[in-house]
């Protein structure tokens, strides 16, 4: 049994069946995803998984996608929210590139459009629940921004999403420098993904590193961190813990 | 162009494939007074005439800023001008928001073409009675356009639009090619002396003219008085007071020999089209 709940929408007043359309918690989330500028671009990071509440349900998942020629765009959040924000931004890019007159969409205007779009939706109550990554290489000059699912959006040098920020990015500002090398660049973010793979619950040990510079976009095959688990304090955890025997 | 049975309104076609109501409004744009735009691999320089209803008022604005990287001058109608003006800050504008960036000018050229287009083909409608010549920047460098009422636009190095445009446009023909690669100053220079060539005899000073630039480092703005005046003392060997015709200044060939004086021939341009 359906009553009605006005609420203004511009449209006018809509019953609470429309309501249900607008989201309101996330299904299939992606966790962090680290980023940072280096030399000669950028170098961003996930990890390859989708959980489904505590579950985690699939390890495929590319959470790195290239936006045109220039840009590299990063999603954690609801998955589905994602594809959708990648719909958007094929056909910004698509009409984009039917002009066909030397002008490109760079990592700046895309940076941008997702911030309007983010907060757009974030106004009307109906969010697209991510926080996203913008990196991108137009021109010589390197870009890396972020995106949150309120519409706060700011650029920085190295950025990450979710627990990323807690966890990656006090590594990031002791160890972050102008102009790392790409093996440098990699040792870093692996630091980084090392950290949210010991301590972050939805994390997977299946990474993708990408990257963009001016010649292009390059995403790896996916790997695996080493991890050691042989601390002499795993062999007895309960020693020493109050109330333990 | 004579009156004729297809005239009557724009969406009827002539047997030869003509749509008069649409040529009539390019009619409209030739009344208006002079504008000039050329450009430079890096710059574009907007000059037009200006002209005042009597001398008891002041002169019609021709040239509007767009945004710090696009200008545009008008002839034929400065009402439709201003509006289209509006709408081409509103486009610009809007993109800046969404995409923190410039708008690149051949992209709002096309938008401005379109919407002309629009007048051509519905019946309750009026063409534009105005040509833009659009100058501004994007990612390749310094662009200037001419957008006409028919929703054609084209890319120029240099044009002149409204009336005397010829004479203008005959200079320019001359000189264009070192247009690619002159300097901020040259440009300028050129400018004027293109607005000069419209004027026909009458003695070039700057308050009747109106001088804008903008460039790859330089937001569009406009020339003061005193420097146009100083590029004009650079050629006006000697400042004459009365309008002697002809003196032997320094281009004297302007083509259009025709002798119509300084202020006389516009009796029949109608009081809203300047």
């Amino acid at each position: 049994m359906t009553f009605t709940i006005p609420i203004e929408n511009g449209n006018g007043v809509k019953d609470a069946e429309a309501d249900s359309q607008r989201t309101l918690y996330p299904y299939v989330t992606g966790t962090s995803v680290v980023a940072i500028k280096y030399k000669d671009g950028i170098l961003m990071a996930s990890d390859m998984g989708g959980s489904y509440g505590s579950t985690l349900r699939y390890k495929n998942i590319e959470r790195v996608k290239a936006i045109g020629k220039h840009s590299l765009l990063g999603a954690s959040g609801e998955i589905s929210d994602f594809q959708e924000i990648l719909r958007y931004l094929d056909e910004l890019i698509l009409n984009d590139n039917m002009w066909a007159d030397g002008n490109s969409l760079g990592p700046k205007e895309v940076h941008n459009y997702l911030t309007r779009v983010m907060y757009n939706r974030r106004n009307k109550f109906n969010p697209l629940w991510n926080t996203l990554v913008l990196g991108g290489v137009k021109n010589g000059e390197k870009y890396l921004g972020m995106v949150s699912m309120i519409g706060v959006s700011f650029e920085d040098n190295h950025v990450a999403t979710g627990f990323g920020n807690h966890l990656a990015r006090p590594i990031l500002r002791d160890e972050w420098h102008e102009d790392l090398s790409f093996e440098d660049g990699v040792k870093l973010l692996e630091k980084c993904m090392r950290v949210l793979l010991y301590r972050d619950r939805s994390a997977i040990n299946k990474l993708q590193i990408s990257k963009m510079t001016e010649e292009g976009l390059t995403v790896y095959e996916p790997y695996s961190l080493k991890t050691f688990w042989e601390f002499s304090a795993f062999t007895n955890p309960t020693v020493g813990a109050e109330g333990s025997w | 162009m004579f009156r004729n049975q297809y005239d009557t309104d724009v969406t009827t076609w002539s047997p030869t494939g003509r749509l008069f109501q649409v040529e009539y409004a390019m009619e409209a744009v030739k009344q208006g007074s002079a504008a000039i735009g050329l450009r430079s691999r890096s710059h574009v320089v907007l000059a037009c005439v200006n002209k005042a209803q009597s001398e008891l008022s002041s002169h019609q604005r021709k040239i509007f800023k767009v945004d710090d990287h696009i200008g545009v001058a008008i002839a034929g109608l400065t009402a439709d001008g201003r509006v289209l003006s509006r709408y081409m800050r509103s486009e610009s504008i809007n993109h800046s928001f969404t995409y923190e960036s410039p708008l690149p000018v051949g992209r709002l050229v096309v938008r401005l073409a379109d919407k002309a287009q629009v007048c051509t083909q519905r019946s309750w409608k009026r063409p534009y009675g105005v040509g833009l010549l659009v100058g501004g920047l994007d990612e390749s460098g310094a662009h200037l356009y001419y957008n006409c009422p028919s929703g054609n636009y084209f890319e120029y190095q240099a044009f002149a639009i409204g009336s005397r445009s010829q004479a203008a446009k005959t200079y320019l023909e001359r000189r264009f090619e070192s247009f690619k690669e002159s300097s901020r100053e040259e440009l300028i220079k050129d400018a004027i002396l293109a607005i000069r060539e419209t004027l026909q005899g009458e003695t070039l000073k700057s308050s009747l003219c109106t001088v804008s630039v903008l460039g790859v480092d330089e937001p569009f703005h406009f020339l003061d008085q005193e420097s146009i005046q100083k590029v004009i003392d650079t050629f006006e060997k000697v400042p004459e007071e009365e309008e002697d015709a002809g003196e032997g200044e320094a281009e004297p060939e302007a083509a259009a020999g025709t002798a119509e004086q300084g202020g006389s021939g516009d009796q029949d341009v109608a009081p809203m089209e300047m």
